[in-house]
């Protein structure tokens, strides 16, 4: 029997299975909040150096992270559509930008909360942050270039070619704190290893998973009504039982 | 070549183009993304004249001196291989210590020593308990004197690293 893998890279098909899924990621994205948040508070030991301050990490480090994997995905969607002129995936692409564009500001500003009392400085204009803001700015110019081209298609071309363009950012984001001087520290996690104890390392891991499945349900959730509004002439759109009704 | 075949190779091209137009861009910008210079570099005469800028270092060990005001603070910024001295009047940062990392920002003034108007605490990427922090200062110290009667370092294999595994009792 052959499988037809590009079944559900329509969006006739997808957006019923996006439905489907959007629950299975949603609930245990609540379920591991709660578990991580618990642990962060209560759980977690404080640290020697910064006491309870620390504790901000365990919702800095998750959208940090999350900001500049979720634009590659991005611009990784964008690269699919603009080469093989697939619907869904310029689809999905501007319904990831939103959320990483989220996590970038949540990253910002739990950074500038944790500098101040840790740093004695809100901002500074360093390379880790300076590049992280530029982060934030090529989600915004992504979700306005889209939104000022009328045509949907055309659109989706402009606006993958500066995905694309814009993904030379994301290596010098998590390599800037190795290649210059700056006031951000280096990276905790590293592919050598983790220089964290124990607990505060699972409720990090916790916390990255709740936002990860967080997002992915959300994105789920977007992408059906980009769906429903670019396909709504079509005879299956009219035909859903949610729209007929 | 089909049309996609054309399309994936003129984004690859234009990626590389890019990636590579960025990379000279940062080459050429070495030096100035740095935040701070360190004090070997103001001894080479590395930075800007008459001008503020940044140093950055570790605050010298038994260097932290306060004035009868309260507010002056006079420290030695040192990267272990030269020393700038630093007067600041002002707040210093909860994580201002003795051996720990500090950026200062300010003018040279007369006798080499830096007038900070801002002083930044820098902290490392590594976290734990107060308990574990004590139990690495004293492995520390015990190998340190174990170096010294065995007359050399026959436990430098066993150095103890970070004890990201080392079961830590939970502090409550």
């Amino acid at each position: 029997m052959a499988i037809n893998w590009f079944k559900y890279s329509s969006p006739t098909t997808f957006y019923g299975l996006a439905g489907k899924m959007i629950p299975w990621f949603a609930i245990p994205a609540a379920i591991l909040f709660a578990i991580g948040l618990y642990m962060g508070f209560f759980v977690a030991p404080v640290d020697a150096q910064q006491g309870e301050f620390y504790r901000i990490m365990f919702i800095h480090v998750p959208t940090s992270i999350l900001s500049m994997f979720f634009y590659l995905i991005m611009a990784g969607y964008a690269a699919l559509g603009l080469i093989f002129n697939t619907r869904l995936s310029a689809m999905m692409a501007s319904a990831i930008a939103p959320t990483g564009a989220l996590f970038t500001l949540i990253s910002l500003l739990t950074g500038a909360l944790w500098g101040k009392p840790m740093w004695g400085a809100w901002w500074i204009w360093d390379a880790r942050m300076t590049s992280q803001l530029i982060l934030l700015f090529l989600y915004f110019g992504f979700i306005a270039l889209h939104a000022s081209i009328d045509e949907p298609r055309r659109a989706d071309r402009a606006a993958a070619l500066l995905a694309i363009v814009g993904s030379v950012n994301v290596p010098i984001i998590y390599f800037s704190v190795k290649w210059w001087n700056t006031l951000h520290q280096g990276s905790t996690i590293k592919f050598s290893g983790t220089s964290m104890q124990i607990t505060m390392q699972h409720t990090l891991l916790t916390m990255t998973i709740a936002c990860w499945l967080y997002a992915i349900a959300v994105v789920l959730a977007r992408v059906r009504s980009i769906i429903l509004e670019r396909e709504r002439k079509t005879d299956w759109i009219s035909e859903l039982p949610e729209v007929r009704s | 070549m089909k049309p996609r075949h054309k399309r994936f190779v003129f984004i690859a091209v234009a990626l590389a183009g890019v990636g590579l137009a960025v990379g000279l861009v940062l080459y050429a910008l070495r030096g100035n993304v740095n935040l701070y210079f360190t004090p070997t570099q103001v001894f080479d005469n590395k930075v800007p004249k008459d001008r503020s800028f940044r140093i950055g270092g570790l605050v010298e060990a038994g260097s932290v001196k306060r004035e009868g005001d309260g507010l002056t603070t006079n420290f030695v910024i040192t990267d272990m291989y030269k020393e700038i001295p630093v007067v600041y009047k002002g707040i210093l940062p909860d994580l201002f210590k003795e051996g720990k990392g500090v950026v200062a920002e300010g003018k040279m003034g007369a006798g080499g020593v830096m007038v900070a108007e801002q002083v930044l605490a820098k902290h490392d990427e590594n976290y734990m308990p107060p308990e574990a922090a004590d139990a690495l200062k004293k492995a520390k110290a015990m190998e340190a004197a174990d170096a010294l009667t065995k007359g050399g370092a026959a436990n430098a294999a066993e150095k103890v690293a970070m004890p990201t595994n080392a079961p830590v009792p939970v502090a409550k």
